[in-house]
């Protein structure tokens, strides 16, 4: 349970899922990802802190760089992207029924 | 009314949902743009400025979501098979702004009593994918849901 908490913590924040998103194109150095975030190399290296304690990303040392890439198997995306769709769905067919019914009662009104 | 979501494999994702409108009514909902665009909206506060949908074989699909706050992605796609007020067939990728793989999406339309018993079977986004998604301004209601979390602990 631990570990699924430092998961949604380390979600929470959008630089770091933003971060996330850049590693599921290929490994990257500190270097690499802090040009687009317009952040200091000390700022990124807390967040792939963050990242590497929940278990979302692998660190390896290459010479004075230690380049990261996402961890396989280490973020259960399924059940993440699941909850996600059953959310936005669920809220859409809710719009959707108001839209028949209204459709519906609109219809009736114009038959009499 | 509920709806059920549930996984077949580790590849295809089946969405369940029951209306009370008949067939006609919702395959209509999910054909016709001035429709579309009032309710595929995702989390509140989205909107769809921009629908296209031509509902024919080879048709394309082009829909574009914003938050009103400069935020947005949208999707394209086309249609495979279209049989009227029964089943759709399409092929669909976001744009994050990256494409993601494509999707087939087929949705049925049953009719169950007076209403629509509506299937829709999806193919499930590789790992990459899921956490692209994840990460783009789709899931801004799932970031209040993480926060609760947070707090529990």
């Amino acid at each position: 349970m631990q570990q699924l908490d430092g998961v949604f913590a380390a979600l929470s924040d959008p630089t770091r899922r933003s971060i996330l998103a850049r590693l599921a194109k290929g490994e990257a150095t500190v270097m690499e990802l802090a040009e687009p975030f317009d952040m200091t190399q000390p700022a990124v290296s807390r967040h792939l802190k963050v990242l590497e304690t929940a278990g979302l990303i692998l660190r390896r040392a290459e010479g004075t760089t230690r380049p990261c890439r996402l961890a396989a198997g280490g973020i259960d995306t399924i059940e993440q992207w699941l909850a996600m769709l059953h959310k936005a769905l669920a809220r859409n067919y809710e719009r959707l029924d108001a839209i028949l019914a209204a459709d519906k009662s609109a219809k009736r009104r114009s038959k009499r | 009314m509920s709806m059920t979501l549930h996984t077949e494999g580790d590849t295809v994702v089946v969405v369940n949902r029951r209306f009370a409108a008949p067939p006609k009514a919702v395959y209509r909902a999910h054909t016709e743009p001035e429709l579309i665009q009032r309710w595929l909206l995702g989390p509140d506060g989205w909107t769809m400025p921009v629908c296209i949908c031509e509902a024919r074989p080879n048709g394309r699909i082009r829909y574009e979501w914003s938050n009103g706050k400069g935020g947005g992605f949208y999707l394209t796609g086309e249609f495979l098979e279209l049989e009227p007020f029964r089943r759709i067939v399409h092929v669909e990728r976001m744009h994050l702004p990256d494409p993601t793989p494509d999707n087939r999406i087929e949705t049925l339309f049953e009719a169950d009593g007076a209403g629509t018993a509506m299937t829709m079977r999806m193919t499930l986004p590789d790992g990459a994918t899921r956490a692209r998604m994840l990460s783009s301004g789709m899931e801004r209601g799932m970031e209040a849901s993480y926060r609760r979390l947070e707090q529990l602990d």
